[in-house]
């Protein structure tokens, strides 16, 4: 399976996810988005930013839990929580957002 | 039914889970299996303690840079640990000191302890995983 | 030239280490790659072992494996040295056979 963005041809998994992370870059998750629905807010940027930026310190995804605790240390309480984050990513949070971004999935994400 | 966002407490009793950590991280996939059992198994909020001895005291050798043998270098993921509230590392000092270590080649801040207090450690658990 | 012996198992973990070096006739080499590097550092158990090696054999490291791990290369113990890739390409070439224990 493959997504296209500008020109290219991405493969992702059966999934969705994408195969390479380093071949994202933001019209990925313009485009992912699109694909299910709806478009991206400045809300959502700072969620898939910080998840780029999580997975570049420490390697992995990080799951729902941690991710929410993680953006309330970062960008505020009023967003460090579950209600904030499955209003912007229905699907859920660590999976939605770290498609969008990019990253593979959780672990231990079911 | 409830929504999605007040799922997040998982129900059901907190048990003493200690991850035995033997292995160094690239030879076998052992070290990597066990970091991803302890990631997966810290969303149902048990009560978690690794040990890193023997040459599982390598798994968490600062400076690893694995480009040259194309392999990922998980060593940054124990960093994430904390996060996830696993926050009770130990590491042997009998295995530290026979591979010419210290405390400070380590990634992450841990407890040092010897075999007899990590033998006592260990009785302390309800389920051991040893990798 | 006699034999390469290539070793890549711990020296804490395994004895093939010790199995390897008693099956080196004088002047057959060993390189130390994948988890066998971790003998060649300065300041552990089995150091002493690998420098008495070093009278009858010379003890190479490979480079890659030994950064992957975190080791560094300032604490090799003196008198082994280290290749990368294309050294261990020019060791097989210059030793007659390759004995890797495994």
């Amino acid at each position: 399976m493959a997504i296209d963005v500008n020109g290219k041809s991405l493969e992702v998994d059966e999934e969705g996810y994408l195969a390479d992370l380093n071949q994202w870059e933001p019209d990925v998750a313009t485009i992912m988005a699109k694909a299910d629905g709806s478009d991206l807010s400045d809300a959502h940027w700072e969620v898939i930013n910080f998840l780029r930026e999580y997975y570049e310190e420490y390697q992995i995804a990080p799951a729902v839990r941690v991710l929410t605790k993680a953006i309330g240390k970062k960008l505020g309480k009023d967003k460090g929580n579950s209600k904030y984050l499955y209003e912007l990513f229905p699907y859920g949070p660590a999976k939605q957002a770290c498609k969008y971004a990019g990253l593979p999935k959780p672990t231990g994400c079911v | 039914m409830a929504e999605p966002w007040e799922d997040d407490e998982l129900e059901g009793p907190v048990r003493k889970f200690m991850y035995v950590n033997r292995r160094a991280p690239y030879g076998t996939i052992y070290a990597l299996e066990s970091l991803e059992v302890v990631l997966i198994a810290a969303a149902f909020e048990q009560d978690v303690t690794l040990v890193f001895m023997d040459d599982g005291v390598y798994q968490i050798k600062k400076e690893q840079n694995t480009e040259a043998i194309g392999v990922k270098n998980f060593s940054p993921t124990y960093r994430a640990l904390e996060g996830y509230d696993v926050e009770k590392l130990y590491v042997e000092r009998e295995s530290l000191q026979s591979r010419g270590l210290t405390v400070e080649d380590l990634i992450v801040p841990v407890q040092i302890v010897d075999k007899d207090q990590l033998a006592e450690l260990m009785e302390e658990q309800e389920v051991i995983l040893s990798f | 030239m006699p034999m390469l012996h290539t070793v890549n198992k711990s020296p804490f973990e395994r004895r093939t280490l010790d199995t390897a070096l008693r099956h080196a006739v004088k002047g057959a080499a060993i390189l130390l790659i994948e988890d066998g590097v971790y003998a060649a550092f300065d300041g552990t158990v089995v150091a002493e072992k690998v420098k008495s090696a070093l009278k009858d054999h010379k003890i190479y490291v490979l480079g890659p494996d030994v950064a992957a791990r975190g080791m560094s290369e300032h604490h090799v113990i003196d008198g082994l040295q280290v290749v990368d890739y294309g050294g261990f390409v020019d060791l097989v070439v210059e030793y007659d056979k390759v004995q890797s224990w495994l």
